[in-house]
């Protein structure tokens, strides 16, 4: 029998509620906003409620993946690097910087975002960056 | 006060009584909810005191229904205030907690927070640490404010409710916090009831909705109102539920060991209790 509280931030969004994540035998079973913190005093949102559900969801990717003649493949990194390059390139080419986007996410560290969009404004040349805490 | 507490966990633990005692730790920083294993030193382990005392509680009882249902055939140690042990009481009657594998080691509540409760028993009969406090004055505290609430006519009383559950977020954090919500399948996410995914809260389905499946369950132990991140008086809500439970079937959620909710007898009402 093992039952752990870990605390942990809410990857939902920038507020950066504390939360523990109740881990019973090696499975998350809830979520438990943290009394004590400051950010939250105890309350949540929804999705920081739910948080343990996302993370042992079957629909997470595993892999990457290419869409080949309609249908979703499972292919190696270097495979999906090299397509997503060269078709980034293409499309660069044909239509110009603006004709490309790029969403990324809450759910990664701030340094990667500051990747993304920095690629995004010097690499290819677009000002075209969102993420989903727009919600 | 600890001291105590720890001792008779200790004395449990010896006695090969419980498999783990489920209390409150300080952890990095912060008071988390925790299971204490046989051989573990009982270091870091708080009771709950923040700032204030009972500023961090938690669910305990919650966390117990879980770990009953993953090992039904071990017992428990449990840290219960009076409230909690109202619960406790509680989940015995509604079969979620088997009372031979529960063993509460009580702690008194003092005068201040009893008050701020409006509590009605502010300690567990299961007492093994801290001073029985006589719960006159919080009792008569809970009365006069429910009593404030009634000068209020119908229509400004509805008025008040409706403007305070429009300020929810529909978080349901008032449901997942509370020790007495166990239903597999909540009406709160019933079509028919409540709009699923939209803004705002079905007023004023959704929170009397919750009212009326508290009324012999709640244990008025305010974790809901703590966890409302809109700040809606809940406990308010369900202690006028409650009220009415008392004048028309002499009833109090959690208060006696062996009691029976009057909304689970078959047969006629029974009859109301001089008070
Ligand atoms: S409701 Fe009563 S027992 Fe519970 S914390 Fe408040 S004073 Fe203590
Ligand atoms: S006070 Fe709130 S959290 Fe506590 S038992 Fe009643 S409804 Fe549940
Ligand atoms: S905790 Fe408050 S805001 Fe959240 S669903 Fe309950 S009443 Fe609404």
């Amino acid at each position: 029998m093992d039952y752990q509280n870990i605390l942990t931030t809410c990857t939902y969004c920038g507020c950066g509620c504390n939360f523990f994540l109740e881990v019973l035998d090696g499975k998350l079973v809830g979520t438990i906003p943290c009394k004590t913190s400051p950010v939250n005093e105890g309350k949540l949102c929804i999705k920081g409620w739910n948080v343990h559900q996302f993370v042992q969801s079957e629909n997470r990717l595993t892999h990457p993946m290419i869409r080949k003649n309609g249908v979703l493949e499972k292919v190696s990194w270097d495979e999906a690097f090299d397509y997503t390059a060269s078709r980034l390139s293409e499309i660069k080419a044909e239509k110009g910087s603006d004709a490309i986007g790029f969403l990324t996410s809450a759910k990664v560290t701030n340094e990667e975002n500051y990747l993304l969009q920095k690629f995004a404004r010097a690499g290819v040349g677009t000002n075209n960056i969102d993420h989903c805490a727009r919600l | 006060m600890i001291d105590m507490v720890k001792e008779k966990i200790e004395a449990l633990f010896k006695e090969k009584k419980i498999a783990g005692f489920l209390g409150l730790r300080e952890q990095n920083g912060q008071v988390a909810p925790h299971l204490f294993m046989e051989g573990q030193a009982l270091e870091g382990m708080c009771l709950g005191d923040r700032k204030i005392a009972g500023d961090a509680r938690y669910p305990l009882n919650k966390i117990l229904v879980t770990l009953a249902r993953q090992y039904p055939e071990e017992t428990f140690g449990i840290l219960a205030r009076g409230c909690d042990e109202r619960g406790l009481y509680g989940l015995f009657r509604l079969n979620q907690l088997d009372p031979d594998k529960v063993i509460a080691v009580g702690i008194a509540c003092p005068g201040d927070l009893a008050l701020a409760c409006e509590c009605k028993k502010p300690f567990p009969e299961a007492l093994v640490a801290g001073e029985k406090i006589q719960a006159g004055d919080s009792i008569k505290a809970g009365r006069e404010t429910l009593a404030a609430m009634d000068t209020l006519d119908l229509d400004k009383r509805f008025s008040f409710w409706k403007n305070q559950f429009s300020k929810c977020v529909k978080c349901y954090g008032c449901r997942d916090i509370c020790p007495m919500c166990f239903c597999r399948e909540c009406s709160l996410e019933c079509e028919d009831l409540v709009s699923k995914g939209d803004l705002p809260v079905d007023i004023p389905v959704f929170h009397l909705t919750r009212a009326m499946h508290m009324a012999d369950r709640c244990v008025d132990c305010g974790l809901c109102d703590e966890a409302c991140p809109a700040d809606i008086p809940l406990r308010l809500l369900y202690k006028k539920t409650a009220q009415i439970m008392d004048i028309e079937f002499g009833f109090t959620s959690g208060i006696n060991k062996d009691e029976r909710s009057p909304l689970s007898m078959m047969g006629p009402a029974p009859k109301k209790v001089a008070k």
